[in-house]
């Protein structure tokens, strides 16, 4: 490779070299490789953009909103779009557009905490069941099944009833009914690698179990892991602003996007502003992260096509 | 020698039944097992729910062994499996009627608009998917792309308000919530619980057209759902089934192209369909709950809901337990007709 192009630099050549010098260069090579497959998809990229910039919202709130998201200001209620107020104010007359910046912590909290929670879980629960096979593999399977069996959204409903409403145990909730498909994806690839030459002789050289999985199968796992926990994003997003809009989410006034729609529910005859805009917030983000998502699983999980 | 392999088909068919079986019957049980812990850790006490706060220590003891919650969990959760298995999900504290009858009462209505949405939604994406995959990267191939990231990413209760809000509030096409405008409510004999069925058999035609016209959005943005779905699976089914070599051979004798397409790949890809399908109706009994609530539609996933924010957790145990079981057997069907139909899954 390096022959047929003379014109690289330095760096280019170092990073797609043939016979790479360490493993840490044949992992920037890669690294390199996937980068350039993922920037070629300009949708992917689109997604990343909106994504950071949720992320720079969410950090930067009380320097971008102009206004505070919770007081009240009655004089200045279902005020529409302005100068004064871009997305115009709700009901109690507090500004929308600060709202929503303030709720982007909301959506980007949910999700880190589910993913911190479920991520783990599902791929303890797969590597497991699918490094030791036999009985704990048809036990943590059958649990998995029963999980998997039932609709997210009305399981996800249940905990709540049974946790009280309000954000924590939203999170809680949703990320119970989120691991199953985790640990399924865990346990495929943890059984195609179980029995490769590199376990073995990992094993001969006196590795336990404990060692095995956490060190040698986890991180084989990763790639696949990452695209369906980015992909399921826009779930988690959608299923958390339902329970706010069934108001078993995060508990007024604090802003979060679900529960502004449904507080909007009231005013669709003449302040349409009120649902369209955090509405519009909650599908711009969803719809984001299913961009990165299929980005990601083009250049990681090139056996998945279509 | 025929009898042997006829007797060895038969014995292969009952243990596989016999597998399928245990594995629903794991999966009822550990559905049952989930809502029973939850209905334990509540922070409610059934007890005094009953007899109120005020009851003498003596009542209050009677109370909970009448309710059978001094004996072990395990015994607890035995008979609970026994009550439920016998059509028993309890009380509900809002109606003060059985959870049962109460899910009876409502769920035709979600019946109607889940049934409705699937027909769109198969009317709809199952032609558009095929139309896409035979012309790949056509212009309808991309709509159907940007239909299916639309169903994945936008909140049902919002673009259910959003229609609500151009059709009904903006330009006054079509009626607002519920199942009837105020003024026909009450006024049909519920026999089957469908609205349209009911009023035919009352001859109610104004109120069955009044109806028909209550569930078009709903029915429609669940369908929309239902549409990107199985637009976005029958896309890649047939994309497969295209790839094959029977389909060149088919074109090479000389078959008419709309044959090859409608009849030969189609025709293969009916059993995944099937299985799809069936997932799709069970997303929609999900989907029903959020789209119910926003119009007011008297279905089960607003029972849910109401039962939910009044802290019944009877009649919401109760809920979840018919959803489960309802996904539970679609899938069960699903898997049922696979067999039935794909003669290298016998």
């Amino acid at each position: 490779m390096s022959q047929q192009s003379p014109q690289m630099n330095g760096t280019k050549a170092w990073l797609l070299t043939d016979t790479p010098g360490s493993a840490f260069q044949a992992a920037s090579g890669r690294f390199y490789l996937g980068l350039l497959d993922f920037f070629r998809n300009r949708l992917a990229v689109v997604g990343l953009l909106i994504i950071v910039t949720l992320v720079i919202t969410a950090l930067f709130a009380p320097l971008i909103a102009p206004y505070d998201p919770v007081a009240a200001n009655l004089a200045n209620r279902l005020q529409p779009l302005s100068a004064d107020h871009w997305f115009g104010t709700d009901e109690l007359g507090r500004d929308i557009f600060s709202r929503i910046v303030w709720g982007s912590r909301l959506t980007l909290y949910v999700i880190i905490l589910v993913a911190i929670i479920a991520a783990p879980v599902g791929i303890l629960v797969g590597t497991v069941a699918g490094f030791f096979g036999g009985i704990i593999d048809t036990v943590l399977m059958r649990i998995t099944d029963i999980f998997l069996a039932f609709p997210k959204l009305i399981l996800a409903l249940a905990f709540v009833a049974a946790l009280g409403p309000g954000i924590e145990n939203a999170i809680i909730a949703i990320a119970i009914t989120s691991w199953p498909p985790y640990a399924r994806i865990s346990r495929a690839e943890t059984i195609t690698i179980r029995n490769s030459d590199f376990i073995r002789a990992i094993r001969l050289q006196g590795a336990g179990p404990l060692r095995i999985i956490t060190k040698h199968i986890m991180p084989l796992c990763l790639s696949s892991l990452i695209v369906r926990v980015t992909l399921d994003m826009a779930g988690i997003i959608l299923t958390a602003a339902g329970l706010g809009f069934l108001g078993l989410g995060a508990q007024p006034p604090s802003p979060e996007w679900g529960a502004m729609t449904s507080a909007g529910r009231s005013f669709i005859l003449d302040q349409w502003w009120l649902i369209t805009m955090p509405g519009t917030a909650i599908f711009v983000v969803s719809l984001a992260f299913n961009l990165l998502g299929d980005g990601l699983r083009e250049v990681l999980d090139p056996k998945s096509d279509s | 020698m025929l009898q042997m392999l006829t007797k060895r088909r038969l014995t292969k068919a009952l243990r596989q039944t016999l597998r399928l079986l245990i594995i629903v019957a794991t999966t009822f049980v550990g559905l049952l097992l989930i809502t029973f812990l939850i209905g334990r850790v509540v922070p409610i006490d059934p007890v005094l729910a009953v007899v109120g706060d005020k009851a003498p220590p003596e009542v209050y003891e009677k109370a909970r062994i009448a309710m059978g919650l001094h004996l072990p969990l395990w015994q607890q959760f035995v008979i609970y499996i026994g009550n439920v298995l016998q059509g028993d999900l309890g009380t509900s504290v809002l109606t003060a009627k059985p959870v049962t009858e109460d899910i009876l009462r409502v769920f035709p209505a979600t019946i109607e608009l889940a049934v409705t949405a699937t027909i769109i939604g198969v009317l709809a994406g199952i032609p558009l998917g095929v139309f896409s995959a035979v012309k790949r990267d056509s212009i309808l191939d991309h709509i159907t792309r940007v239909i299916g990231l639309l169903g994945y990413s936008l909140p049902i209760f919002w673009l259910g308000l959003m229609a609500l809000m151009v059709f009904y509030a903006q330009l006054d096409w079509l009626p607002g919530p519920g199942r009837l405008d105020v003024f026909y409510e009450d006024i049909v004999e519920p026999v089957t619980g469908i609205m349209i069925i009911d009023c035919i058999i009352a001859g109610e035609w104004d109120i069955m057209k009044n109806a028909i016209w209550h569930l078009i959005l709903p029915a429609s943005l669940l369908g929309y759902y239902s549409m990107a779905y199985l637009s976005r699976m029958t896309r890649s089914f047939m994309i497969e089934q295209l790839r094959q070599e029977y389909i060149l051979t088919a074109r090479v004798k000389g078959v008419a192209e709309w044959k090859v397409i409608w009849v030969h790949a189609v025709g293969n890809c009916a059993i995944p369909l099937i299985t799809v399908v069936a997932l799709s109706f069970g997303g929609l009994l999900e989907g029903s709950v959020l789209t119910e609530t926003v119009f007011a539609w008297p279905g089960l996933g607003l029972y849910l809901t109401t039962s939910l924010l009044n802290a019944d957790m009877n009649a919401v145990l109760g809920s979840t337990i018919v959803v489960g079981s309802i996904f539970l057997g679609v899938n069960l069907l699903s898997d049922f007709l696979y067999k039935v139909m794909d003669p290298r899954a016998r």
